[in-house]
């Protein structure tokens, strides 16, 4: 094991023995230490992103190729400690107001511990590490998911996404087996060699299941069923964050191990993107028409917008990963603040309510939250000025330049069905006339400040990142050609 | 560099519609009105200063590209009327939401000032993708504006409005990616002058068809209209009337004919065939509504399909027609629809036969409500004969079938407004709740006046506002000549004047 190696996994170093310092603070320094322990880890997550600056994101191939230290990853892991240190933020006051568990010093340890899987999978470079980074990821979001012990729906969200990522995990482990057992290899440059030359129907098989569990991990249709369960019984933060940094990760991973491992088979692994992208943005619109509950609503737009980077990866061009990686942005800063709006959902005993109905009059009673939630809604929507239609915009450009013209014109047909129901939110909380008092204010600087910042993000003021965005995702995805 | 005047008039409105958020009701009032009359201020220099017979783009800006896509403002001569009549209709409509507006006024307003903005974005854009932004970014304020204040059916309508316009443009927006891409660039001005291969136009015309048809709005996706229109508050009919509509007639001018000439004559008939459809159609159905409102924008897709035919005919006549029965059009219907608040605003119902007699205790209500349905009708005189006579001119030398067919509207016309006019004006004054409405204010004469100035300036003397166009015209004249359609009517040259078999000579 060489110097030059561990000077690569720098990030994934800090991480690692930040989370098992604080686990030890937190066994000796017990429910009070939770308030330090949850800064200190933003603090790591911070440290890990500083870290990113060295040879952590120029190094090339660490460990013989098992890792991968490039610009792709490290774009992706910014994303994914910023979105991981904004779920630690959000979380300290939904779990004081909300009776039952109180905020447990494992939560931000937990997440650090994600936060380390996820760095590995979008780093990995070979199928194993891909694995063991997911599977860190997952367990530490199966106890996530289920953080609130004394509620019913948070253990039910628990036990559903632990079997359903289960068997998820299975069948990604046997597609790495057939891929391992005809190409006799597990990384990804050599995997790239077996596919480029004649090959087996095993191989095919083995990408068809690698494919399968990847998408299984992004929720892209037909593996969704757990996410609307899963977000709706999740803590809200936790809900958050599962659809923000999870998300980056999965997609990440699964467009390195489509180009860099894959992509000698372009032409085979593009139908069934194709086809998930189609079924998700479809379903992901539609089921979401009938949903009365703002996390499930959330839920299936994200299946939605999973369908929207899969036209990205469909593609699978170098535009088209830079736009993945644009997309994923933007969806992360648009996820997190509809998320943080949610978390401001309280009834008048301070209970978190999630009903869509109870936004009604919103514009009334709390007018920049319902601005703020409009921006997001119509952001994701993707109506221009506003910086979703740019994130639409990106995917479909690279689809039109692959020569993908039906994908295209699908996609924007099926996005007509998504706008309806953004547009729902919008008609209950401007059109309908408020019941009660409203949400009471939380008065909280850091969540008030980071929707305000998100919402500032999306509007046409965020412009002024769309040229420095282009050229980051542009190196982020040059590095995997 | 020169004074960057299209973007101060984009940033105006814009900065005022934030202030106006943090403002009370009537300090929202007043800065929405300063901030628009700021914007016609600049418009009235905009055309003072605008170089007639000068190069195609004036007032060019380029601030440099942002991500994809550049900030490149820059009108021709079409663009530069219609902005005027965005700016010139913005302060009537604040003013006719002055007292009609109750609630939320702070919000109503600043929706009015982003359309504002989006408007003039929209006709002043050089950049495809930029067009395309302002063009779709202007669903979100009239959507507000027609859920929020819109009548009791709002909230249907806006859904309506909303999704039906989004198909289309979306539709539009994969078509500019492929064009994109062929051309290798954004800009408009380089567009116009690129020959897309003959079998894409079909489909790039079909895809930008379907975006502007629906905003036009063309027989038979002209359905959202009627609904918009009835539940929009009075100041948002206006506009909706008044410059939204006018984006697809813009666009039909800017993209459909110039960019895609082969696919243009291609379809010309299809474009004739549902623009004859409409007028009598609309016409037809407008002679039988019971709702005033409903009854005008029946009327509207009529006039606007006088647009299309014009705009097809492919020659100046009916180009400079169909561009004066637009801004006409914007004038007259926008004045109808104020007019329709007025007596909206006494008695809060639109049924037709809930009036009568308002002749007997409206005078002023009546002169001029008698002199926009007259040039609604086009009456020599008023800007709506100059439009449609020019355009059916320009039609009759492509197809006289269709100009026959087209001016039978004309008569519908006639007869739709006059009846409308007849039972809502004339007659006996029966009811007590009609006889105690109250004359014009002060305010409502200070709304409907220049309209019905600039009304009758376009019908006394179109020439000012032909001018400016004159050479873009021509420009579109020429670039769409190698592919214009063989039309119907077959026009032989004359044989010069025949004497008479049995004349005497003249000692």
């Amino acid at each position: 094991m060489n110097h030059a190696s561990l000077m690569m996994v720098l990030p994934e170093e800090i991480l690692t023995i930040g989370a098992i310092v604080l686990m030890l603070v937190a066994a000796w320094g017990g429910q009070g230490a939770t308030k330090m322990i949850s800064w200190v880890a933003v603090a790591v997550l911070l440290g890990a992103g500083i870290a990113l600056a060295g040879p952590a994101s120029s190094g090339g191939a660490a460990f013989d190729g098992m890792i991968r230290a490039d610009a792709f990853g490290a774009f992706a892991k910014v994303l994914i400690y910023a979105a991981t240190a904004i779920a630690i933020l959000m979380a300290p006051r939904f779990f004081r107001q909300t009776t039952g568990d109180d905020l447990r010093p494992e939560y931000p340890v937990l997440l650090l511990l994600s936060a380390c899987g996820m760095g590995m999978m979008v780093s990995a470079g070979d199928l194993l590490v891909l694995y063991v980074g997911l599977e860190l990821q997952s367990l530490a979001a199966y106890v996530l998911a289920s953080f609130m012990r004394r509620d019913a729906r948070s253990a039910e969200a628990g036990l559903k996404y632990f079997v359903l990522g289960a068997l998820a995990s299975g069948i990604l482990l046997y597609g790495i087996s057939l891929v391992y057992g005809f190409s006799g290899t597990t990384l990804f440059s050599s995997i790239a060699t077996a596919y480029a030359g004649p090959h087996s129907l095993g191989l095919t098989f083995g990408l068809v299941f690698v494919f399968a569990g990847l998408a299984f991990k992004i929720s892209a249709v037909p593996f969704h069923m757990w996410t609307p369960d899963v977000y709706e019984g999740a803590p809200t933060p936790v809900t958050a964050f599962f659809a923000s940094a999870p998300k980056v990760a999965a997609m990440g991973m699964a467009v390195r191990v489509a180009v860099e491992a894959m992509g000698p088979a372009t032409d085979q692994w593009r139908q069934i993107v194709i086809f998930a992208s189609l079924a998700s943005i479809i379903f992901g619109a539609v089921a979401a028409i009938g949903q009365s509950n703002i996390k499930r609503l959330l839920a299936y737009s994200s299946i939605n917008n999973v369908g929207f980077v899969l036209v990205g990866l469909a593609a699978g061009t170098q535009a088209g990963i830079a736009a993945v990686l644009f997309y994923l942005t933007v969806y992360v800063v648009m996820t997190l603040g509809s998320f943080l709006v949610v978390l401001q959902m309280r009834g008048e005993d301070g209970q978190p309510v999630e009903t869509i109905a109870s936004l009604s009059g919103m514009s009334r009673t709390r007018p920049g939250l319902a601005l703020a939630l409009a921006i997001f809604m119509f952001s994701l929507a993707g109506i221009p000025p506003l910086l979703g239609f740019n994130a639409k915009l990106a995917v479909f450009d690279a689809a039109v330049k692959a020569g993908l013209y039906p994908l295209a014109v699908a996609g924007f047909v099926a996005s007509v069905i998504g706008a309806y129901y953004y547009l729902r939110v919008i008609k209950v909380m401007y059109f309908d006339e408020p019941v009660g008092e409203g949400f009471p204010k939380s008065g909280d600087v850091v969540e008030g400040g980071l929707i305000a910042a998100a919402a500032v993000f999306v509007s046409p003021v965020g412009w002024v990142l769309l040229a420095p965005l282009g050229i980051a995702t542009m190196a982020a995805a040059k590095a995997l050609f | 560099m020169s004074f960057p005047i299209l973007s101060v008039m984009l940033a105006i409105p814009a900065l005022a519609a934030i202030g106006c958020l943090f403002l009370s009701p009537s300090g929202a009032r007043w800065l929405a009105l300063v901030a628009t009359l700021a914007d016609f201020v600049l418009g009235v220099a905009l055309w003072a200063s605008f170089d007639i017979g000068g190069p195609q783009w004036q007032f060019v800006e380029n601030a440099g590209s942002i991500g994809v896509f550049s900030w490149k403002l820059g009108i021709d001569g079409f663009a530069l009327m219609l902005i005027m009549l965005s700016v010139f209709l913005m302060p009537i409509c604040i003013g006719a939401s002055w007292v009609a507006i109750e609630k939320r006024v702070q919000e109503y307003m600043a929706a009015f000032l982003v359309t504002e903005v989006l408007m003039i974005g929209t006709f002043a854009a050089q950049d495809l993708l930029l067009f395309y932004i302002f063009f779709e970014a202007g669903l979100i304020p009239m959507y507000l504006i027609i859920g929020i204040w819109g009548g009791a059916n709002r909230i249907y309508a806006s859904y309506k409005f909303f999704l039906y316009t989004l198909l289309g443009s979306l539709l539009m927006l994969v078509a500019m990616l492929w064009m994109i891409q062929y051309a290798g660039t954004t800009d408009i001005p380089t567009l116009l002058q690129t020959d897309f291969p003959v079998h894409a136009q079909t489909w790039l015309w079909l895809a930008f068809f379907a975006s502007f048809a629906v905003k036009m709005p063309m027989w038979p996706v002209h359905t959202w209209l009627p609904d918009a229109h009835v539940q929009a508050p009075t100041a948002g009919s206006v506009i909706l009337a008044g410059v939204l509509l006018k984006l697809g007639g813009y666009g039909f001018l800017r993209f459909l004919v110039p960019m895609f000439p082969e696919a243009s004559a291609q379809f010309t008939w299809l474009i004739l065939g549902l623009s004859a459809v409409a007028v009598i159609y609309a016409s037809l159905v407008a002679l039988v509504q019971s709702d005033m409102k409903k009854l005008i924008a029946y009327s509207s897709v009529a006039h606007m399909a006088i647009v299309t035919i014009g705009l097809f005919a492919f020659n100046r006549l009916g180009i400079e027609g169909a561009m004066i029965v637009m801004l006409s059009h914007g004038l007259v219907s926008g004045a109808l629809f104020l007019c329709v608040g007025v007596i909206y605003d006494r008695l809060h119902t639109r049924e037709i036969d809930r009036y009568g007699g308002l002749a007997i205790n409206m005078p002023r209500y009546a002169l001029l409500f008698l002199f926009f349905t007259m040039a609604s009708i086009g009456l020599p005189g008023t800007s709506g004969f100059v439009g449609e006579f020019l355009s059916l001119g320009g039609t009759y030398q492509v197809s006289t079938t269709i100009t026959l067919l087209c001016t039978t509207g004309i008569i519908l016309g006639a007869a739709y407004m006059l009846y409308l006019y007849r039972r809502v004006v004339f007659g006996d004054l029966t009811k007590d709740d009609v006889r105690a409405m109250p004359d014009l204010s002060l305010r409502e004469i200070a709304l409907l006046a220049p309209i019905a100035a600039v009304v009758l300036w376009m019908g006394v003397y179109p020439e000012s506002f032909l001018a400016p166009m004159r050479s873009d015209v021509g420009t579109l004249v020429a670039r769409v000549a190698r592919a214009k359609p063989a039309g119907d009517s077959l026009p032989k040259a004359g044989t010069g004047i025949v004497p008479a078999a049995h004349a005497e000579a003249h000692k």
